[in-house]
């Protein structure tokens, strides 16, 4: 089991691996998704009170799950790679950041489509609204000081600080709508106990979980294979690795 | 030479101090920016001293935050180009505590001059006097949080050649929270309210960040510096 643990920790192996993993995530992913979207539009019984627009939970639920998961994803990774000193926790933490924000963003233009029809306006200065916000712009932070340096050895320790100290809006995040008064709703399927969405409603939008989790795990697969291979350019196994 | 750690922290905020006081028109710039940006609100808004009443607490607080973010820019750039801060993280001291001196004796010389500016700006935006003492004391403890984030943010971008906007962009959404509480309690006070969960609030957050940051400030300066 270390010696596997230790094995990731090595460009090439990481680069086959993300290879071979990448197809598999991506397509199960693709099927949950069709089958999530197809089943949570179309099939899903309407919501008594919100009729057709509660829907967008199906891509708004898994999008804001992983927009916040992606951020501990990278704090951790970063973490990893100041403490240890493995550069593939470096890309992986480079690697992290876009798909992150891009989540994020979605998260924000769904939310924000969602909430003209229901509270009859696109943006609120709601807390858990801002604390999303605050993440995307966390994540732009880390990006820009990570590019801001000539030395990207440099530009990913510093990033990777800066990821860390971001981890204190995680919790804000999850917790904002327990703590303030909130518009937004509160947890209603990641809650110990009784789940208090319909068995119907609910099967779509573990599968839309599930594939957006795939999902995001191939995309990252891909780009970390592509900031493997930018950041070991000089290595003579990138060269074979090329040439084959 | 062996200097204790307590000897070594006041010879170093008076060495900062001295500085700082030897450069008077870098003092002034930021407070004078601090007027500039509270005279402009009432230009751009309405001078209409009720409408003012609301929205100052708000009004103060930004003009506050982007003025001692403008010279955090310069916390450690000084020392790092002309190699002090080097010589100084080699002198044996700790350098998280060289680290805590230069940010608490900046917040001297920046934040808590604002604060004793910021009565001028409160009656200027039809603040009640009674609200000063609160206002006040809401700002010192901001501005001080503002510093140990802001020192991180400086300790990230020392090296780089325009690091001022990345500061910025680095540092603000870290001090939102502070901007919620610090203008809330600052509302609550014009209102005449108690502001006391506010301030415990803020308080706590300086705290916080007062045993924290230097840490990661000083993680941050050992990055940079190599």
């Amino acid at each position: 089991m270390w010696t596997w643990f230790y094995r990731l920790a090595s460009p090439p192996y990481v680069y086959r691996v993300a290879a071979a993993f990448a197809p598999w995530l991506l397509g199960i992913a693709g099927a949950l998704i069709a089958y999530g979207l197809v089943d949570g539009l179309a099939f899903a019984p309407r919501d008594y009170q919100q009729g057709d627009a509660f829907r967008i939970i199906y891509v708004h639920v898994p999008a804001s799950s992983l927009s916040v998961m992606a951020y501990t994803l990278m704090a951790v990774a970063a973490a990893i790679g100041l403490i240890w000193r493995i550069k593939v926790a470096y890309a992986v933490a480079a690697a992290v950041a876009p798909i992150g924000a891009s989540f994020t963003l979605l998260t924000l233009v769904t939310g924000s489509l969602w909430g003209k029809p229901m509270w009859g306006t696109y943006w609120a200065w709601d807390p858990r609204l801002t604390s999303e916000l605050i993440l995307l712009f966390l994540y732009f932070g880390v990006m820009s000081l990570r590019a801001a340096f000539e030395d990207p050895n440099r530009g990913d320790r510093a990033a990777a600080l800066l990821a860390i100290v971001g981890v204190v809006n995680v919790p804000i995040i999850h917790f904002s709508v327990v703590w303030w008064n909130s518009l937004h709703q509160g947890a209603t399927i990641l809650k110990l106990g009784k789940p208090q969405i319909d068995a119907t409603m609910a099967l779509p939008l573990y599968a839309m979980l599930l594939g957006f989790l795939l999902f995001f795990g191939g995309v990252l697969c891909l780009r970390l294979r592509g900031e493997v291979l930018n950041r070991e350019r000089q290595a003579s196994w990138v060269r074979e690795a090329v040439k084959s | 030479m062996n200097v204790g750690p307590a000897a070594a922290l006041s010879l170093l905020l008076r060495r900062e101090l001295c500085l700082s006081f030897r450069r008077p028109d870098q003092l002034l710039q930021p407070l004078v920016f601090f007027l500039i940006v509270t005279t402009l609100f009432p230009l751009a808004l309405s001078p209409e001293l009720t409408l003012l009443r609301e929205m100052s607490p708000g009004v103060l607080w930004v003009a506050a935050l982007l003025a001692s973010l403008l010279s955090m820019d310069g916390l450690f750039k000084g020392d790092s180009e002309d190699g002090t801060l080097e010589q100084l993280a080699l002198s044996g001291q700790s350098l998280g505590l060289i680290v805590a001196a230069k940010t608490f004796a900046h917040w001297l010389v920046s934040g808590a001059a604002l604060v004793l500016v910021s009565p001028l700006v409160g009656t200027a935006l039809a603040i009640p006097v009674d609200a000063f003492p609160i206002m006040m004391l809401s700002l010192a403890l901001g501005t001080l949080t503002l510093s140990w984030l802001g020192a991180i943010g400086a300790g990230l971008t020392v090296g780089l050649r325009r690091g001022s906007v990345l500061l910025s962009l680095i540092v603000l959404p870290l001090a939102m929270p502070l901007l919620i509480f610090g203008a809330n309690a600052t509302d609550r006070a014009i209102g005449g309210e108690s502001a006391a969960g506010a301030l415990y609030f803020l308080a706590a957050l300086c705290v916080f960040t007062s045993s924290l940051a230097p840490l990661a400030a000083t993680a941050a300066l050992r990055i940079t510096l190599e």
